[in-house]
């Protein structure tokens, strides 16, 4: 009987757990930001201003939500349904813990890919649609950043593929069973973890949104809703890789004493905090140095992970 | 031409001219105060000084004063020399030590050339640490304000008061560090220009006491080029506008009719625009009505089967009458002049169209050499023309300076070389005129016996004129004098016009100025109008008042539509009556109450000069455009949109595509071609530059964000413009506009209205791309002209015993309908009286306290008895035009003496 | 790279570092006086309208906050008969308290004008005008003014000789 009903039990599971996650990391990274730099953050509205993301999800519904008369508005409505569609699906593949999936597909990285490339396309258009100098700036940005790093993450991920055998990501975590992947992919996960800050465009890597000279780049005309739904669409694309990092390199759900639920979940949060953490440190780079950097540095290491990763699995073999 | 050098560049400039003057024209920035362009050169101020070098290799120089230095071919100057510029920081330094620190409160600060010279020539701190001198002030009138302590005795002026405007009661007083320009005593300017001290003091000493009632800075009005309505002339006006209230006037050059001056009926008279008798609603038998009641109520009336008229208005732009004509048909169209007005008005269109002589601009006037005035007291008239005209006698004398080798703009040497000598001009007027002190001769007469002397004069020019029978010995013998003088003169000018009420003094001085033609003269005249658009008018429609009475006691229309004027200034009272008799519904289109909105069964509030756009001709026949200067709230509308809501309310297909007033223009100028030379005075609504319309606020206007946050926090969009290439607001192109559409006149560093040098092509000559307006009346020189000789001579005027005739007198401040609802003007304006000769009161046993019955159509007005030594026995004056005494325009013939009952 | 990790120790040693904020409004802030908060017309040291309406404030005004209207009461002393300032547009930049030459519009520590309507944030005359000098207690302009006003006739300023007789020719 629920094994009938199980996928739609984790729909509502994975769906209920990223959609808590996604609003509780606006609070989480205001906290921990202010932290980091000698505040306090929200700490008016409820506990420890947990409410704060409450107060704020009511003032973005409330917002006006405006379209400029200048924009192309069927494409600036459909943007940021993109990339909320895109992240959401891509969820559909990850597992939470053994059985703890929606979809266990044979190509489940694939899929995982190819969702996080089509994310480029929300952005892209938003700022095509938006008819506005500097959003259009943001998405051309958006896209050459998209295409210069997708390439070496795909790339980087071969390793871990090639070791576990399987696109499946449930077979990636068990084997990881003795050891986790970092330790023999270190530079594959680093490349990996890299290609995802620059594909969710966190900072460093934040260069299509750069308020310091794009204003707020892609999403400069957005308002109300539809800013949120980039919000959150962000902090989704961050949980998201996120998870990944954590089952393709961290051994996923394993852990001694506690569920496998509650290892990957604890194992995501620490990815979590580490983005943040990121956002705190670093500068953004300008943006040739960002493309240069992709391009000549992180796409020339993938492939040497490749080729190194390949020929020491031929070898063990 | 010469070639000079300055500060190592070379310029090509006329020779002759002054230093100051060329360098201003090439664009430097020189300063000086006591020179003027219109005044010329005393070197009184020494801030001018340059440096001259003898030749190349001249490393020393002099110190030059630049007014005072005629350029000459190969000359070497410095302006930026050190020396030179610590002199006249220097010299600012010592001007300023009395200068009090009152920029703040002061009505030229913002505006004020002793800023602009301070800050040019680098004085940036006083030092002056000891006692200041102080002066009383005077009270000056209504007009001017006084604060000596601000003076830098520059005596502009004085030069421009006494010398140049005639004026004898302000002069300088005392000596030193004491001089003080001021009266003798505490008194109103006499002089009709007065206001123009405000514009020629380069201080704050001279200020706008009407202005000083709302204050408000030079940034901060809304102004638009317009065109002064108080008088024919025509003269280029700035208006300025803030909080929705006309704030002041200033002068706007032209070269070709006001120049640099304005007279204090067309600087003051503005008040009008926000008296409290404007008509702000629509109304309908005086109740106030929705605009489209009023309309739908108007068209209801306009298709009543028997039809209906409009009357235009000689103080409505063309446009406005215009779209009155395509409403009620031409045949129904009446130009709004009243009867004699426009008998008068028709025959000098006649007259000037006809020609052979050219009718004068005003710059015309000022360069004649031999002037005959005809029975025109052209200082009550046409202010701005007798201004010139006073000017014109200084041409006869200025033709010898070459000989003593002055040149022309030495201002101080030409007034010694010229002391009181004097060129020709003849002034033959009822009573005394204020140019009297210029005339070589003065004839006081009845206006019959001043036709007869022209007619006479041009007989003695050309024979074949003819000639009044029976002259006495006396006025045959001037009329001989002043046909001499003006066949030898090179560019006599006529001037004369619709002022007397006599046709025949028009057509006198039509026969002078043809005599001259024909004689091979150059000769100019002048025939004033008595209003702003009176001769367009006239060229648009010739049947008047007249006439339109005459059509509704055969016609009987349903209804008359008045457009801006007051009947009962124009007709006789009875006959006015008789018209509201005879029509059950009239309405007006007006601005201001009056007698016949009082009685009318529908008002249309229109917008007075200052809010509505559009074009009227002058005196000249010059068709000059105005532009409007802030919109009137809600619902005031121009009259001609009035009229152009009446005609789509009645489905007429022309008024669907007039959008804008370029498109009434070009349908007027289709229809009527005498007038479509009209086009090229405008600027067109789509016109320009770099793609921007030309703001009518200047770039630091202030408080745009605060001026109506007590009305409504949300701040508007600004009013769009459809009819104009201006626009309501701060944003648009604030380079140099077409001259037509100056706004202000304003360049970096230059604040005041001495920033005009900067607009001029060159100082004094025409504005930069040729003088805004459109001359209308070309007339066929020479043999070729249409038209003869006036024959019809009036009998000699001879006094009846006990009988008076009446002779129309005209004031400044008075007769000028509009602008005696300023205070000030008001205040100076004279009551009604009858002004009688002393003799001839004595006769009929009158005293100065006496009040005589005078007949007026039917009816007869009780007017005071004042004396007036220059009147010619027999001859009764009486003002026209003032606001309580309409019927002065139903006055005319003799009437017996009658004492009136003293009450 | 080492840089890198460098960077986010030292961010990760912060977390134990003394918070700046201050915790306004529970504790209130100590403002300096010459901060640019709300802004008051003053009086000169006899108690009258230190503003002249002279326009300069209005003008300088980056966003064109103020409207004023310059009027004079029976004796030619010129003050505003009104005196708007749009606080809602106001961005305390201070610059019509340097273009003052009065001294009558001055900055004030008073920075707590939240409103939830913006039309109370428009300040009239009577809402600005306060009862005292404020910050410079001395300056009279009327006193080195050459203007005569009510109480001080030609010559009785600060650094003035009593009016010329212009009937004399002495020196």
């Amino acid at each position: 009987m629920i094994d009938a009903y199980w996928p739609i039990l984790m729909i509502v599971f994975v769906l209920a757990v990223v959609m808590t996650i996604a609003p509780g990391m606006i609070w989480l990274e205001r906290r921990m930001l202010a932290l980091w730099q000698d505040r306090y953050g929200p700490n008016r509205v409820g506990p420890f201003g947990l409410l704060q993301v409450a107060a704020d999800a009511i003032k973005m519904i409330f917002k006006e939500d405006w379209i400029p008369p200048f924009a192309d508005k069927a494409t600036f409505i459909l943007a940021p349904c993109i990339i909320n569609a895109t992240t959401l699906l891509a969820f559909a593949v990850i597992p939470f813990g053994p059985g703890w999936h929606i979809s266990d597909l044979s190509v489940g990285l694939l899929f995982f890919l190819a969702m996080s490339s089509l994310g480029v396309y929300s952005v892209t258009l938003a700022g095509w649609a938006s008819n506005n100098k500097y959003s259009l700036l943001g998405g051309l940005r958006a896209a050459g950043q998209m295409l210069a790093y997708e390439v070496f993450m795909g790339l980087s991920l071969m390793g871990v593929v090639m070791m576990a055998g399987s696109f499946r990501i449930s077979d990636i975590v068990e084997a990881q069973q003795n050891v986790w992947f970092c330790i023999p992919q270190f530079l594959g996960f680093f490349l990996f973890f890299t290609a995802g800050v620059a594909e969710t465009h966190r900072l460093p890597f934040d260069l299509p949104e750069a308020e310091a000279e794009l204003i707020a780049g892609f999403h400069a005309e957005y308002s109300s809703l539809k800013f949120g739904m980039f919000f959150i669409g962000e902090y989704i694309g961050i949980t998201l890789i996120s998870a990944l990092v954590v089952l393709l390199y961290f051994g996923g759900w394993h852990g001694p004493w506690f569920h496998p639920v509650v290892w990957f979940l604890l194992k995501v949060f620490f990815f979590l905090v580490i983005f943040i953490w990121m956002r705190a440190s670093f500068a953004r780079p300008r943006y040739d140095q960002l493309i240069a950097f992709g391009w000549k540095l992180m796409f020339p290491l993938a492939l040497l992970n490749l080729m190194v990763t390949g020929a020491v699995v031929l070898a063990m073999r | 031409m010469a070639t000079i050098e300055i500060d190592g560049k070379e310029y090509e400039v006329e020779a002759g001219k002054n230093l100051l003057h060329v360098a201003l024209s090439l664009g430097l920035n020189l300063p000086y105060f006591c020179w003027h362009p219109a005044l010329g050169s005393v070197g009184a101020c020494r801030q001018c000084a340059v440096k001259q070098y003898k030749d190349k290799d001249d490393q020393h120089g002099r110190l030059v004063m630049a007014c005072m230095t005629p350029v000459s071919d190969g000359m070497r100057i410095t302006v930026e020399d050190p020396e030179s510029k610590t002199f006249r920081a220097t010299v600012i330094e010592s001007l300023m030590t009395n200068h009090p620190h009152d920029c703040p409160i002061c009505d030229e600060g913002g505006e004020c050339h002793l800023q602009d010279m301070t800050v040019m020539s680098g004085h940036n701190y006083r030092d002056y640490r000891f006692k200041k001198r102080t002066f009383n002030n005077q009270y000056l009138g209504p007009h001017i304000n006084h604060e000596m302590n601000r003076c830098i005795t520059c005596y502009r002026c004085v030069r421009f008061y006494r010398d140049y405007a005639g004026g004898r009661d302000l002069d300088e007083y005392a000596s030193k560090n004491h001089v003080y320009f001021g009266r003798f005593e505490d008194g109103v300017l006499e002089s009709e220009f007065s206001g123009n001290l405000v514009e020629v003091c380069p201080t704050g000493v001279f200020t706008d006491k009407e202005l000083k009632k709302h204050y408000t800075r030079k940034w901060d009005l809304q102004t638009a080029p317009s065109i002064c309505v108080h008088c024919g002339v025509g003269c280029n006006i700035i208006p300025g506008e803030r909080y929705g209230q006309l704030r002041r006037i200033l002068n706007r050059y032209n070269s070709e009719v006001n120049g640099y001056f304005l007279c204090d009926r067309g600087r003051f008279g503005y008040e009008f625009v926000n008296s409290s008798e404007r008509i702000r609603e629509p109304k309908l038998s005086s109740d106030v009505a929705s605009k489209s009641d009023a309309i739908s109520q108007i068209v209801g009336w306009l298709k009543d089967g028997k039809g209906a008229i409009g009357i235009g208005s000689p103080r409505a732009s063309l446009e406005s009458n215009f779209a009155l004509r395509e409403l009620v048909g031409k045949d129904r169209f009446f130009n709004g002049l009243g009867v004699k007005e426009n008998r008068l008005a028709s025959l000098a269109l006649k007259i000037l169209r006809e020609g052979p002589a050219r009718s004068a601009s005003l710059n015309d006037a000022e360069k004649a050499d031999a002037v005959l005035v005809l029975g025109e007291d052209v200082t009550q008239t046409a202010p701005m023309l007798a201004l010139k005209l006073r000017q014109s006698v200084r041409n006869v004398p200025m033709e010898s300076l070459s000989q003593a080798n002055i040149p022309q703009w030495h201002d101080g040497a030409v007034r010694e070389f010229a002391q009181d000598s004097k060129g020709p001009f003849f002034i033959a007027s009822v009573k005394a005129t204020r140019l009297d002190d210029i005339a070589t001769e003065t004839y006081r007469l009845a206006p019959s016996d001043i036709a007869r002397l022209g007619f006479a004069v041009a007989h003695h020019i050309d024979e074949s004129a003819p000639a009044p029978s029976g002259l006495d010995q006396e006025t045959e013998e001037a009329a001989k004098r002043i046909a001499e003088v003006l066949k030898n003169a090179k560019k006599p000018l006529v001037v004369s016009g619709t002022g007397s009420g006599e046709s025949a003094v028009l057509e006198a001085a039509a026969n002078v100025s043809r005599a001259l033609c024909s004689s091979g003269v150059q000769a100019g005249i002048s025939l004033n109008f008595p209003e702003c658009n009176s001769l367009g008018v006239s060229m648009l429609e010739e049947k008047g008042l007249e006439e339109a009475l005459e059509y509704v006691n055969a016609n009987h229309p349903a209804t008359v539509i008045v457009l801006e004027i007051d009947l009962y200034r124009r007709g006789a009272l009875e006959e006015i009556d008789r018209l509201f008799e005879e029509v059950s519904q009239i309405s007006c289109i007006d601005h201001l109450e009056n007698r016949t909105t009082a009685n009318a069964s529908a008002i249309l509030p229109c917008g007075t000069f200052a809010e509505s756009d559009g074009t009227m001709v002058n005196s000249e026949g010059r068709v000059q455009a105005f532009y409007q200067v802030f919109v009137p709230p809600d619902p005031i509308q121009e009259s001609w949109r009035w009229i152009r809501d009446l005609l789509l309310e009645t489905g007429n297909a022309k008024a669907k595509s007039w959008n804008d007033l370029d498109d009434v223009l070009e349908s007027l100028a289709s229809e009527i071609p005498d007038l479509a030379p009209a086009l090229d005075a405008v600027v067109s609504a789509d016109f320009r530059i770099a793609g921007q319309k030309i703001p009518r606020q200047p770039h630091r206007y202030s408080g745009r964000t605060a001026m109506r946050a007590n009305i409504d926090i949300h701040e508007p969009k600004p009013p769009q413009d459809p009819d104009s290439p201006l626009a309501f607001s701060m944003e648009g192109f604030h380079g140099k506009p077409p001259s037509g559409l100056a706004s202000r006149f304003w360049a970096p560093g230059w604040n005041s209205v001495q920033s005009l040098n900067k607009f001029q092509e060159e100082v004094g000559g025409p504005m930069r791309g040729g003088d805004p307006g459109k001359r209308l009346l070309e007339p066929i020189p020479g043999e070729a002209s249409p038209g003869q000789y006036y024959s019809s001579i009036p009998a000699a005027f001879s006094p009846e015993e006990g009988h008076l005739l009446i002779a129309h007198v005209h004031h400044i401040f008075g007769s000028d309908e509009l602008s005696v609802h300023s205070p000030g003007i008001d205040e100076l304006r004279p009551r009604p009286y009858v002004a009688i000769h002393p003799e001839d009161a004595k006769q009929c046993g009158l005293d100065e306290e006496s009040e005589i019955d005078v007949p007026a159509g039917e009816n007869s007005v009780t007017l005071k008895v004042t004396f007036e030594n220059s009147l010619p026995r027999g001859v009764a004056g009486i003002p026209m035009g003032l606001p309580e005494f309409p019927e002065a325009v139903a006055m005319s013939g003799s009437f017996k003496v009658q004492q009136g009952v003293k009450q | 790279m080492l840089s890198l990790l460098r960077t986010m120790w030292i961010i990760f040693l912060h977390m134990f570092h003394k918070r700046e904020t201050q915790e306004y409004p529970d504790v209130l802030p100590q403002q300096p006086p010459r901060w640019r908060g709300r802004i008051i017309l003053s009086r000169d040291p006899d108690g009258e309208e230190r503003c002249v309406a002279c326009n300069l404030c209005s003008v300088v005004c980056p966003v064109a906050c103020i409207a004023l209207q310059a009027t004079e009461d029976g004796h030619g002393r010129r003050y505003p008969e009104f005196f708007r300032i749009n606080f809602s547009r106001c961005i305390f930049c201070g610059l019509c308290e340097e273009a003052c030459p009065t001294y009558a519009i001055q900055l004030t520590p008073d920075f707590e004008m939240g409103e939830y309507n913006r039309k109370n944030l428009v300040y009239e005359k009577e809402d600005l005008l306060i009862s005292g000098p404020g910050k410079y207690p001395d300056y009279n302009f009327y006193r080195v003014a050459g203007l005569a006003i009510g109480g001080k006739g030609k010559g009785e300023a600060d650094c003035e000789e009593p009016p010329v007789n212009t009937r004399s020719l002495m020196p």
